[in-house]
């Protein structure tokens, strides 16, 4: 359906760090099997780590015309619960060990490779399933919604011949994971890797484990990609002293890299011979919308480049109308064949069609230079990017709620920090708590600051903009 | 106070936890110590003792107990 594994038959297509293979004429045959346990297209639940169970699972899914929902394989319990009753799936694709957990959803098991196997479950519902629709992810992995986004064939096709283009992408390629397949980013680097025959080297090691250099040296990585953070902890591993021969190209979005880091990788780069290419996107673009090419990544510091082959940039003013003056600040509008369908709230859903015509409103506030190239300057909605994860800060407020009856909450913050303002010092601990068991991120980025009165107007609507002051 | 309490005290706040857990805790034993809180930790060793570590020690401080020995071995620091 997307890739040609025939055409790279004996290249290898994933290693684990356990030393387990897969060649592409591997992926063939476990595609093979996949689809005659699977009977047909359905909906699957994967639950993703960076294993060659995983991996291989997925790619057999989309070639078989099954329908994946990409999840966290540590997903939290209650919000998962929601999720499998809310879509009903056929199957969930998990490992083997977990199978416990599977239970009561039916779960037996009809099919083991890897570690993981394909578990039956018994709702014996099947939602029609638009034949456009490829897979389904979610926007921030977290924060109780049931909300998905829904990538077509074309979607996800287009976006990685993109990016193949634009990386220039060859099957020389060793890509190793730095972030979950499940996230948007992780999985554009498998699509567009897998649309050239390269190999991917899969862990789930991080920055800061030995294992994950070890890993990198041995097997040779040439690239990875990284949220802000990961470049921030890089930095604290004294990374420009690391000597990585193996290395090429380094690639960074999921939020906005300040303009002083930018600077820093972008000059280790040039003077070691290596790229460093900054990048920007969304769940609802399927991944990528714009790119800053390697060799202006010193000249255009900050800026996160220009659409990507096939794609086109415009900003709107509040009216709806485009800007054409450089340095107006406006909404980015992207057009191009990776604009997702739209989302999916519930099985139902599942049947829709394309909502957006390849015309996606980012919610961002961009401005472009002289010569074309944007600069991301703030954002529309109420949501932070924490360790690269989308953060809805009115869905955390509606959590917090639901959560703790009669409670006056308020959240807000910047990338990677997140306030809570309440008037009820003795709920902070637990709100805290509680914030931090459901995003499932480290406490590091979350505060309880305790005011007299939540700001709000005279209908009730809470003053966001009036907090900033306690934190900014 | 002493190279432990300071040691200690870099636990407790860079990972949230009470000073009677910190002894016996690993890399990935709890949640707050996942790489960003390890980024979080080393950056209050290095403050508390007025040191740079290096790539392979910050790597290869996978616990309470590993972390003395490597303090101990490559920056002098005796508990």
């Amino acid at each position: 359906m997307i890739w040609d594994f025939e055409h790279y038959n004996n290249n290898i297509a994933i290693i684990d760090d356990t030393g387990m293979f897969l060649s592409y004429g591997d992926m063939l045959e476990i595609r093979k099997e996949i689809g005659l346990a699977a009977e047909g297209r359905c909906l699957v639940f994967l639950m993703c780590e960076n294993s060659v169970g995983a991996v291989a699972g997925y790619a057999s899914f989309i070639e078989n015309g099954i329908v994946p929902v990409l999840l966290n394989l540590h997903l939290e319990r209650e919000l998962f619960d929601c999720l499998i009753t809310t879509y009903k799936p056929k199957f969930i694709w998990s490992r083997t060990d977990m199978a416990d957990e599977y239970k009561k959803y039916g779960g037996s098991s009809v099919y083991s490779r890897f570690g993981y196997s394909l578990f039956k479950t018994s709702f014996g519902v099947d939602y029609p399933l638009n034949d456009e629709l490829c897979l389904l992810l979610t926007t921030s992995g977290s924060t109780g919604s049931p909300q998905f986004v829904r990538q077509s064939y074309s979607n996800v096709r287009s976006n990685a011949e993109s990016i193949v283009e634009y990386l220039e992408l060859t099957s020389d390629e060793r890509p190793i994971t730095t972030l979950p397949m499940n996230y948007t980013y992780g999985l554009s680097i498998i699509n567009s890797h897998f649309m050239v025959g390269a190999v991917i080297l899969l862990t789930d090691k991080g920055l800061m484990q030995r294992e994950f250099w070890s890993f990198f040296r041995t097997e040779g990585a040439t690239s990875f990609g990284g949220v802000p953070y990961t470049y921030e902890m890089l930095e604290k591993l004294r990374f420009f002293r690391m000597d990585l021969p193996s290395l090429r190209y380094m690639t960074q979005a999921g939020g906005k890299l300040t303009p002083e880091l930018h600077k820093k990788f972008a000059e280790y780069a040039d003077n070691s011979g290596k790229k460093f290419i900054v990048m920007y996107g969304q769940c609802e673009a399927t991944a990528r919308m714009g790119y800053l090419p390697a060799d202006k990544s010193l000249e255009k510091c900050g800026s996160m480049g220009i659409a990507i082959p096939g794609g086109r940039f415009q900003l709107i003013d509040g009216e709806g109308k485009a800007i054409t003056e450089p340095d107006v600040t406006g909404e980015l509008v992207y057009e191009g064949p990776n604009v997702t369908m739209g989302y999916a709230e519930c099985g139902e859903d599942l049947i829709k069609g394309d909502e957006r015509g390849g015309i996606l409103r980012t919610g961002d506030m961009a401005k472009f230079d002289g010569e074309g190239y944007y600069y991301i300057v703030g954002r529309k909605k109420r949501f932070l990017k924490i360790y690269g994860n989308r953060v809805n800060l009115d869905e955390i407020d509606r959590m917090i709620k639901a959560g703790f009856d009669n409670i006056d909450v308020a959240s807000a913050g910047k990338d990677d920090h997140l306030y809570i303002f309440l008037t009820n010092e003795s709920l902070a601990n637990d709100v805290r708590e509680f914030v931090v068991e459901k995003t499932q991120l480290n406490p590091a980025a979350f505060r309880t600051i305790i005011i007299d009165e939540i700001p709000k107007n005279d209908s009730g609507k809470t003053l966001y903009k009036e907090l900033a002051k306690f934190y900014e | 106070m002493t190279n432990l309490e300071k040691y200690k005290k870099a636990f407790v706040d860079a990972l949230e936890v009470s000073e009677n857990e910190v002894e016996g805790l690993t890399y990935q034993g709890i949640t707050a110590w996942d790489s960003v809180g390890h980024m979080g930790l080393i950056a209050a060793i290095e403050d508390a003792f007025d040191i740079m570590m290096d790539t392979d020690d910050i790597i290869d401080f996978s616990s309470f107990e590993k972390g003395k020995e490597i303090l101990g071995k490559n920056y002098g620091i005796d508990f």
